[in-house]
């Protein structure tokens, strides 16, 4: 009897909730932490960040026009799809090189962040908002707002990292563009099956793979993307693409050597808000 | 309807503008090293006095002397301490509102009435309202003890010199940083007399520092290494090279730029009201305000009428000498300034939009541009898109309300947008969807120190004012 040969995965993008591959048909080979072959991931383009980002930004309407406790029930259903999958994802850290009580201990803060941030989104209006006491007959108050479409260059903590940097962006309404880690973006690639299973619009998160030094700057100098967060850009790397965010004024969330595994508090939130602050006169 | 009123000027000699000025570093004036520059009356195009120019070594200068304060007074002493300070300041520029409020029409060109009812009053609310938070900071929601930055590099715009510089300095304070702030060139008069203000309130040498100049002493202070924060009210443009020059540092950025706001009128509106609404929003300050409603979108139905009634108020604004009670519409800050205005409003006409102002005299010396509204108007069009920054309003239609909220957000920039409606749900349903930071709902330019203030897009980041403007100055 010869050995059942393994059915492999296809490890693709993810755009608009579909699961294309590079347009640019490239592929670069991920090692796993021995330097054995694992898969050949997608090697993203230019013109699939440009379509990532349309895709974001057809999504953006919708999602930040849900209600926060639409967007909270969706948020835990995702905790709920990577509960599921918790042995497939400890698999695929450990073969990142993780041993198995850290990929077991990473995958259970990644599913807790999402339940974390999945009650963040009807509570930061009340926290970041406020009504404000002007000297005169009006009434006025200001309420936070998503910023738009968010550029995300994931650190390369595989799954806690991604999970840490992208939940506070969908949580308030934001949409994302994610560029995974370069190493070890196969747990991304997985992240996204999860998505795609738990009424997350599609386009609310895109995910790629690639050369992160290819990608980033096409992601930093969009003039669609409205804030870019720095998470994974080591540090020579950051005034570049800084300088390319400036070209339309893009919020920008410098990388600040982030412990992933600590309380991650409001900071990540508010970074991709907006305050509008709205007046009307009093009377009768 | 005759509208003949007698001269009624504001009398200058309240205020004692000395002949030349140098950089107040340290608590003192000192000597530029730079080519000295000229301030000038917009009004008459008389010069004012010679203004030091702050070279590099001035520059370094106040950032170290504003380092010093930082380290061993301002930062160290309690908030409770600065708080004291902060209601000192606002106090003094209440006393001394008169002279501030005419200075300030004099070096800008505004209306006394505005400098004195708006403005100044403005200022001293801020001072005052920041004041209250400097030994409050740990119930801000940024942590229990929320630390200062350091030194904070502050550039501001000449359209409201003063009131600029108190939404810079008083939130700057009040965290427990120190300044040097560059006021602009053609209005650097009100930010000395401010500094004479530290000095009578006492304030420790080096906490406020002023170095005045052109755009050279800005880009030299912006990108001072020992500078830890930048904060910038001005054009979209510079706001750029200013967010390119600090990229890759650890310098914090704040950012308070152009606009070009959308005033959305729908057939409902109390049409008066809307018509007052309009005229502030556009002729408030001569237009240059970075929120001016420079973009009215009127419902087609109501356009004709609405017009018609925009037309014959304009009619009545007065135009003139800016220290004169009854002028709504002063001088044009700068030539540069009216050169602009000229060239884009031509623009409007080349390109197809019918331009029309009412029959005003204006004075043959000074800077002056009549109220102008050009109506047909499309999307396309420069004085669409462009931010005029002068008493140029353009006009365009809408019939639906998605399309009014699709024009009022077809634009890069995103600081500020009115509507005008008599029903509460429209009002709540456009402004959640105007991509803005701002929204007036029947009414316009209005502005408090407890209300934020800022934009979307490329109308800048963060806030001022308000809880929220506590987060610029703030290691959070």
């Amino acid at each position: 009897m010869s050995e059942r040969l393994t059915v492999r995965k296809t490890y693709k993008l993810f755009i608009g909730g579909a699961f294309p591959r590079s347009e640019s048909g490239r592929s670069y080979v991920v090692n796993d932490g021995r330097g054995a072959f694992l898969a050949n991931a997608s090697q993203a383009s230019r013109k699939d960040v440009r379509d990532a980002v349309g895709a974001a930004r057809k999504a953006f309407g919708g999602w930040s026009g849900r209600t926060a406790h639409n967007r909270g029930q969706i948020l835990y259903r995702i905790a709920e799809m990577l509960e599921g999958r918790r042995a497939q994802f400890v698999d695929e850290l450990r073969a990142t090189g993780l041993g198995k009580s850290a990929a077991s201990d990473e995958v259970d803060a990644a599913v807790d962040r999402w339940v974390w941030y999945a009650g963040w989104t009807d509570k930061i209006a009340a926290v970041a908002g406020s009504a404000n006491p002007v000297s005169g007959p009006f009434f006025n108050f200001s309420t936070p707002e998503p910023v738009g479409v968010v550029g995300v260059v994931a650190p390369d903590a595989p799954l806690l990292g991604l999970v840490s940097v992208l939940a506070p962006v969908v949580a308030t309404g934001g949409t994302a563009v994610v560029v995974a880690s370069e190493p070890a973006p196969l747990p991304a690639i997985t992240l996204a099956e999860v998505l795609a299973t738990s009424d997350l619009p599609g386009g609310v998160v895109n995910l790629l793979t690639g050369r992160r030094d290819e990608l980033a700057p096409w992601l930093a100098s969009h003039m669609d993307v409205d804030a870019i967060d720095l998470a994974g850009v080591p540090a020579d790397g950051v005034a570049a693409l800084e300088e390319a965010a400036a070209g339309n004024l893009k919020r920008v969330l410098r990388p600040a050597g982030d412990d992933w595994s600590g309380e991650p508090g409001t900071a990540r939130l508010t970074a991709f808000l907006e305050t509008k602050t709205v007046w009307h006169p009093v009377g009768v | 309807m005759d509208f003949e009123y007698a001269p009624a000027p504001e009398s200058r000699s309240v205020v004692d503008i000395r002949p030349s000025y140098g950089l107040f570093i340290d608590g003192a004036f000192t000597d530029g090293h730079g080519e000295p520059f000229k301030t000038i009356e917009p009004a008459s195009e008389d010069t004012l006095a010679e203004i030091a120019t702050a070279d590099g070594a001035d520059v370094d200068r106040a950032v170290a002397a504003a380092r010093a304060a930082f380290e061993n007074v301002w930062g160290p002493m309690p908030g409770r301490e600065r708080a004291k300070y902060l209601f000192r300041i606002a106090r003094i520029v209440q006393e001394r509102a008169r002279e501030l409020a005419v200075l300030e029409s004099i070096d800008n060109g505004k209306p006394i009435r505005e400098s004195r009812d708006v403005d100044v009053p403005l200022a001293a609310a801020h001072f005052f309202y920041y004041a209250g938070w400097a030994d409050k900071l740990g119930h801000a929601g940024f942590g229990a003890d929320p630390r200062p930055l350091g030194v904070a590099g502050q550039v501001i715009p000449w359209n409201f010199p003063l009131l600029m510089l108190a939404w810079k300095i008083a939130p700057a304070l009040a965290c427990g940083n120190t300044v040097v702030l560059k006021p602009a060139e053609t209005t650097p008069l009100t930010a000395l007399l401010f500094a004479d203000i530290c000095r009578q309130a006492e304030l420790p040498p080096g906490v406020v520092n002023i170095v005045t100049g052109a755009g050279e002493t800005g880009r030299l202070l912006v990108a001072h290494p020992g500078v830890d924060k930048v904060a910038f009210t001005g054009s979209t443009d510079v706001g750029r090279q200013i967010a390119r020059s600090v990229a890759g540092t650890d310098k914090r950025l704040t950012l308070e730029l152009g606009g070009k706001a959308a005033n959305i009128v729908f057939d409902d509106a109390p049409l008066d009201q809307a018509v007052e609404g309009i005229v502030n929003g556009i002729f408030f300050n001569q237009g240059h305000v970075c929120c001016a409603g420079s973009r009215l979108l009127v419902q087609e139905s109501v356009a004709d009428e609405l017009l018609e009634r925009l037309k014959a108020r304009m009619a009545t604004l007065r135009v003139g000498d800016p220290l004169d009670k009854n002028t709504d519409v002063g001088a044009i800050n700068s030539a540069e300034q009216l050169a602009k205005i000229r060239e884009l409003s031509q623009a409007g006409e080349d390109e197809g939009a019918e331009r029309w102002a009412p029959d005003c005299a204006l004075p043959q010396r000074g800077f002056w541009f009549a109220p102008t509204v050009f109506t047909g108007v499309a999307q396309s069009h420069r004085i669409a898109r462009e931010e005029i920054f002068g008493p140029v309003l353009s006009v365009l239609t809408f019939r639906t309300p998605a399309e009014a909220v699709e024009k009022a957000n077809n634009t890069p920039y995103g600081l500020s947008a009115g509507v005008w409606t008599e029903k509460g749900s429209r009002i709540l349903w456009t402004a959640e969807r105007l991509r803005a930071g701002v929204v007036w709902a029947n009414t316009f330019n209005k502005f408090d120190p407890a209300s934020p203030f800022g934009g979307y897009k490329e109308s800048g980041h963060g806030r001022e004012g308000g809880r929220h403007g506590l987060e610029a100055y703030l290691n959070v």
